[in-house]
């Protein structure tokens, strides 16, 4: 049953919005879109350059050195050969370039943003509700508009991405700089310490355990999207989970999370050594 | 021309705070203002002044303003109204760049827990002050090398804040400050954070480097015992305003208000205290056989100014002040006959504390308490009476 009172047609200046958007602006995208679509590719071409067995004792090194854990080197050998096992090493490529791009372009924008909110409450009170906005708007809902101005396929997988995924880098560095505590910020201004040099010097060197975590969520974050992303044409392991669930595949469904999932515990783990070795330098 | 002169400085926390002011030209109090206009008053029209090379503490409870009006002089806490004079020049209406300038140069700051930067060594917190005036590193490195010594921290400069104890970590706090060179020390509670023993000790270290450096102290804290012993004048503050002002002496004596008698009345557990719960246990002392350049090498070593002579059986036979010791060596004296003061005051160890304060009011030395046979248990200053009232006894 409907409302006595006519539809508030909110979908519809959405739709009038994204046009006018559409109508002025796409030049601007479309060449972001092109942009990062080299960036995309270059990055699967380098991932690609070498064979499998290369990359996994790369990857296992990289593993072992940043975490210093011989447990995570073994998972990350075993785990990487499944995957070319099972078939997926290319699509697992796409994704990890996909994901790595997505962080970066997260991380570069949302940590300067964060010591923004962090350092000015104006800007605080501005961007805390739209991260609610972006966190709990379920995050299909970016793929649509996405592909007029991105078009289908990958950037417009790694926009919405980076949409879903910035909100916790963006948290995380500002509470990392606002949990400084008070006597710290005291001490760098009884020095006659710039704005700059307190950020430089104390803010930031105290907020990096925090700030990692942040990149750590980013990085998830982005993985889970990146898969959804398929619907819009991204390739990867999404796009083999996608393919899984047309045609009713539940074993090839299946082996596609599977390379999700060893990539997510490899990622997470690098990440995480990343911050607690930052964490033992302070 | 004093080194800081306060001219009715205040400070109302608040949106639109002069508002408050009328209030208090009418004398009302901090409460009756708050319940008023929801304004409330930190510091409440507060003038002094401290001479160079003076320490001045600033005592009162927490919520007397104290942490407040420490943190307007250097402008951390900008004053509503009021002028701050430095040399004789007010900073209230300076620009930025002149306040950075003013911080850098002329203020070291110490606070109570401590602020040291986790992530920078103790040699790197020495530099900090340096490091931001754009000091060239081996400079600022040497500089803060000669801090560290200053406070006894050699050998720990690559060691990190959280590997240090309490008392270590504000002598990183203090080389810090005086890293920089400054022309005054803020003194926020700094030892209130530290255990009694340690905190003593950095009292004692404190005066000792002072009478170095002389600079000029403004040293804030809640402890009527280490306000006597640190301050050469003290301003005793409550609810943002100053109660009294003057040396020790007086405020012990003088009590102006009845806040002020409270504050040293409490003292008035000292009829339960007796010479032994209070007194120092001295391993320092003198022997007859030592000449003058001994006994004041043994005073300079534990920091005392003066030290009680025994003989074998700890039997005391007199005392020695530092600078008769001095004297006698300048005068190439071999021993302590013609410096050593045999006509003492001496008091038993059950002798209550109430009745020792008028035998200390005109020594220059520290009463010895003895037994029976006149030997020696230990020695009482004034401060350990103060600290023994205020710790219900040690």
């Amino acid at each position: 049953m409907s409302m006595p009172i006519p539809k508030i047609p909110i979908g519809k200046w959405i739709e009038q919005l994204i046009d006018w958007l559409i109508e002025n602006f796409s030049f601007i995208t479309k060449s972001i879109s092109n942009v990062t679509e080299t960036g995309i590719d270059g990055f699967i071409d380098i991932l690609m350059f070498f064979p499998p067995w290369i990359m996994i004792i790369i990857f296992t090194a990289l593993a072992w050195v940043i975490t210093k854990d011989r447990r995570i080197g073994i998972f990350t050998v075993f785990g990487l050969l499944l995957i070319w096992n099972l078939g997926l090493w290319g699509a697992t490529m796409t994704t990890l370039a996909l994901v790595l791009v997505s962080t970066l372009i997260s991380i570069s924008l949302g940590i300067p943003l964060g010591i923004f909110a962090a350092l000015y409450n104006s800007f605080y009170r501005i961007i805390m509700p739209i991260l609610d906005f972006m966190q709990t708007m379920p995050a299909f809902v970016y793929l649509i508009p996405a592909i007029p101005f991105f078009g289908l396929g990958a950037v417009s997988a790694a926009f919405a991405t980076v949409i879903f995924a910035m909100p916790p880098a963006i948290r995380l560095t500002t509470l990392g700089i606002r949990q400084v505590p008070i006597e710290l910020i005291e001490a760098a201004d009884a020095f006659g310490s710039t704005k700059l040099q307190k950020l430089i010097k104390v803010q930031l060197p105290i907020a990096t355990p925090t700030l990692m975590a942040g990149v750590n969520q980013t990085i998830m974050l982005s993985l889970s999207m990146v898969v959804i992303a398929a619907m819009i044409g991204a390739k990867g392991l999404g796009s083999e989970v996608w393919t899984a669930i047309q045609r009713f595949k539940p074993g090839m469904g299946f082996e596609a999370g599977l390379g999700v999932v060893v990539i997510a515990i490899i990622l997470d783990r690098i990440t995480q050594g990343m911050s607690k070795k930052t964490e033992k330098q302070n | 021309m004093p080194k800081i002169k306060v001219e009715n400085l205040t400070k109302v926390f608040g949106p639109n705070p002069k508002r408050a002011f009328p209030l208090l030209e009418k004398g009302l109090s901090k409460d009756e203002i708050l319940e008023k206009t929801k304004l409330a008053v930190g510091v409440g029209g507060v003038s002094f002044e401290v001479n160079q090379g003076e320490i001045l503490v600033v005592m009162g409870l927490s919520g007397s303003g104290k942490s407040t009006l420490i943190r307007c002089l250097n402008r951390l806490i900008e004053p509503t109204s009021g002028k701050i004079l430095i040399d004789g020049e007010d900073i209230t209406n300076i620009s930025l760049d002149q306040l950075l300038e003013l911080r850098r140069k002329k203020f070291g700051m110490v606070f109570q827990r401590f602020a040291l930067f986790p992530h920078k060594t103790v040699q790197q917190n020495a530099e900090y002050g340096l490091e931001i005036q754009g000091v060239e590193r081996n400079i600022r490195a040497k500089k803060a090398r000669e801090a560290l010594e200053l406070v006894g921290l050699k050998g720990w400069e690559s060691n990190y804040p959280d590997q240090l104890s309490g008392g270590m970590q504000q002598r990183v706090g203090l080389a810090r400050a005086l890293a920089i060179d400054p022309d005054i020390l803020l003194m926020d509670e700094a030892f209130s954070a530290l255990d009694p023993l340690i905190k003593r000790e950095m009292q004692d270290e404190l005066l000792a480097l002072q009478s170095r450096v002389q600079k000029t102290i403004v040293f804030i804290t809640h402890d009527l015992d280490e306000a006597i012993k640190l301050g050469d004048r003290i301003v005793l503050m409550k609810d943002g305003k100053v109660v009294q002002e003057g040396t020790p002496e007086e405020i012990l004596t003088n009590p102006a208000t009845k806040y002020v008698e409270k504050f040293v009345e409490n003292v008035d557990m000292s009829k339960v205290l007796t010479a032994r719960t209070v007194m120092k246990k001295s391993g320092n002392v003198a022997y007859p056989k030592d000449g003058p350049r001994t006994v004041l090498h043994k005073m300079q070593e534990a920091g005392i100014s003066s030290i009680f002579v025994v003989n074998k059986e700890n039997r005391v036979q007199g005392v020695v002040l530092a600078e008769n010791a001095a004297e006698a060596i300048k005068r190439g004296e071999k021993d302590l006959t013609n410096i050593i003061e045999t006509d003492i005051k001496i008091v038993e160890p059950e002798t209550p504390v109430h009745d020792l304060f008028p035998l200390m009011t005109d020594i220059r030395y520290p009463l010895a308490v003895v037994d029976d046979d006149r030997k020696l248990l230990g020695v009482i200053v004034r401060g350990s009476i103060l600290a023994g009232l205020a710790g219900g006894g040690n």
